[in-house]
């Protein structure tokens, strides 16, 4: 009867197909450790962002007079309201830790590099989608730093030359930031933005099955058809699409259950965390929810010091260290460019960082520390010291893109063993 | 017939069928065109309704200002297209200090257009007692603070009054004029404005407008 069932369906749609070849019988390499589950992770934080949205939206307001009130209703007197909201906001600032971390795991194992370009710019085009999400989310509740951080954002686009000004008024819909440009945000926030983020992850997910997952060695487990011993062949049913194509080496598990099962102790560890923070510390003491933002917008008074969320500030940074406007917003605009070009910044031909060169390695490393003090400067008070600091990296920011040009093109590497090494 | 397509509209690789590939070529392209400015057409109310609606461009209207209260040295805030307008009433001291400063400044003589012409002097008024500025820094529009009584020498040495932006640092003395090596670019934005009599300014127009 069940099996008739399920006959029936597949007969008609193919989930059962696609269900083997994208998970059942999906070729992972097995050593994928724990760098390899924030793409997981991040998944289930888009869920939880979409399912807590679609039941914020039900008590939200989306009116310069109402929005905030409708906040402060949520959290006091709609049933969980307050849980709901929490989720939410610390959901958002899991959301970006997760990518930084997934982004981070790219770079160092070289997972953005040939075959892999279109994956990786399907993951920088969701990380910018993601970023005006996140940004256009944080004007709703009303409060000072949702108006004023608006303010500063939308203000960037008057540094274009000649249009600037009118497009930031048809951006406003109003002279300044006000209730049009607050509905029409959350129609982006709740509508626009979350359609295009879901495609694109279908196409990263797409892209990622087509080429195949890259692993801690970048050694590649797909080889031409007909190049292994049948001794040498993996032992696991993986789907005919792949093994039809290649012939796929004995070092790789299905991903259900193995990698799934991996990803899901990564998962309880995450929730543990995630829970402490929603249950003991929603705010982050001011850095996933800022303290002026709970008072509510207004247009005459700004804070004594305006910062975006945490998850932009390295990038505030390079905008405030350019001691000018159209410069300043080039230079922080180019530093996202720069990541999404990564792959054509590289020339190397080995992936992975544990077979290239030492100076790779630090340069990383001081790439990544560089990042997290611009995060550091752009989200504390101004200081002098800051500026002349902020300078400094913004310069050595950019010089990792044009290090790694440079040296990689005659990397002296490591040899890279042919099969997966732990 | 050894090639049989199994898409009957395909009719490449069909000998027996005449192709005439100028009118195919006119048809795509005329088709395309067509297309494209039907969509460049439903895109027009999609794009248009971001403008600013007939509401929002009412209440952008002119505002009137009562000037008789202010005492000399005082600041007041009216709004005019809900920003922020200052109306300061400068003291005859502060009046001639102003022009020690302008080696400290980017553009002591209001080059760039952000004042009406009748504003592009030292004082950047039309009357010199009262400054009319929009309280908007010209960095990224956060409201710069009125800084007096010496409170503005914390920043600037040696000058006690102007306005500083605490977002970025931005300074400016006390005609809106913008110090050099701070982010904001220009000096501050001069509405246009008119005097209906001597205690009324109007803010949104100025003479010679319609």
């Amino acid at each position: 009867m069940w099996k008739n069932l399920m006959d029936w369906i597949e007969y008609r749609l193919p989930i059962m197909r696609v269900a083997n070849m994208h998970a059942i019988q999906y070729p992972a390499p097995r050593n994928m450790n724990f760098w390899y589950m924030f793409g997981f992770l991040a998944t289930i934080v888009l869920v939880n962002q979409i399912v807590t949205g679609i039941w914020l939206t039900m008590s939200y307001n989306p009116t310069s007079e109402g929005a905030f009130a409708s906040v402060e209703y949520i959290m006091r007197d709609v049933d969980y309201g307050w849980l709901l909201r929490y989720m939410h906001s610390t959901g958002a600032s899991a959301f970006f830790i997760v990518v930084y971390m997934h982004m981070f795991r790219g770079m160092i194992y070289g997972s953005y590099q040939k075959p892999r370009e279109l994956l990786w710019l399907f993951g920088m085009f969701i990380y910018i989608a993601l970023m005006a999400e996140a940004f256009m989310g944080y004007v709703l509740p009303w409060g000072q730093m949702s108006y004023w951080g608006a303010q500063v954002i939308v203000s960037l686009f008057s540094a274009i030359p000649v249009i600037g000004q009118d497009l930031v008024v048809w951006i406003q819909g109003d002279y300044v930031i006000s209730g049009a440009t607050l509905n029409r945000f959350f129609a982006l926030h709740v509508i626009a933005l979350p359609l295009v983020i879901v495609i694109l992850v279908f196409l990263h997910i797409v892209a990622l099955h087509e080429v195949g997952s890259n692993n801690p060695d970048g050694t590649d487990v797909k080889r031409k058809k007909g190049s292994l011993k049948e001794e040498e062949k993996t032992k696991f049913k993986i789907h005919e699409y792949y093994t039809s194509k290649y012939d796929i080496i004995d070092d790789v598990v299905p991903f259900f259950p193995h990698i799934v099962l991996k990803d899901l102790i990564g998962f309880s560890v995450f929730l543990i965390v995630f829970c402490y923070i929603m249950f003991f510390n929603p705010g982050m003491g001011g850095y996933f929810l800022e303290h002026p933002n709970f008072e509510i917008a207004n247009p005459l008074k700004t804070p004594a010091h305006i910062f975006p969320v945490w998850y932009f500030t390295p990038f505030y940074a390079i905008l405030k260290a350019v001691p000018d406007k159209l410069g300043g917003v080039i230079a922080m605009f180019a530093a996202i460019i720069a990541l999404v070009l990564l792959p054509w910044f590289d020339r190397g031909k080995v992936k992975s960082w544990r077979y290239r060169c030492g100076f790779h390695r630090w340069n990383l490393l001081i790439f990544a520390a560089v990042f997290i003090f611009l995060g550091y400067l752009g989200g504390t008070p101004q200081a002098n010291w800051k500026i002349v600091a902020s300078q400094i990296l913004t310069i050595m920011y950019f010089a990792f893109f044009f290090l790694l040009f440079m040296y990689s093109k005659n990397e002296k590497c490591k040899l890279v063993p042919a099969r997966i090494t732990e | 017939m050894s090639n049989v397509s199994l898409d009957a509209h395909d009719s490449s690789g069909t000998e027996n069928q005449p192709q005439d590939t100028g009118r195919r070529r006119f048809l795509t392209v005329a088709t395309s065109v067509v297309g494209g400015v039907g969509v460049v057409g439903a895109a027009v109310p999609f794009i248009g309704s971001w403008n600013p609606s007939v509401k929002a461009k009412a209440a952008g209207a002119d505002v009137e200002a009562d000037i008789s209260k202010i005492q000399p040295g005082q600041q007041i805030t009216v709004i005019w297209r809900s920003k922020p307008v200052w109306i300061v009433r400068r003291t005859p001291e502060l009046l001639a200090s102003l022009a020690s400063i302008e080696d400290q400044l980017k553009d002591p003589n209001s080059e760039q257009e952000q004042q009406p012409v009748f504003a592009q002097n030292r004082y950047r008024s039309l009357k010199d007692e009262y400054l009319v500025l929009v309280g908007i820094c010209t960095h990224l529009g956060c409201s710069p603070k009125h800084l007096k009584d010496g409170a503005f020498e914390e920043y600037v040495e040696g000058v006690p009054e102007g306005f500083f932006c605490p977002c970025h640092g931005s300074k400016f003395d006390m005609a809106g004029r913008v110090f050099q090596n701070v982010p904001a670019p220009l000096n501050l934005v001069v509405p246009p404005y008119k005097y209906v009599d001597d205690n009324t300014l109007l803010i949104g127009s100025s003479e010679g407008d319609a």
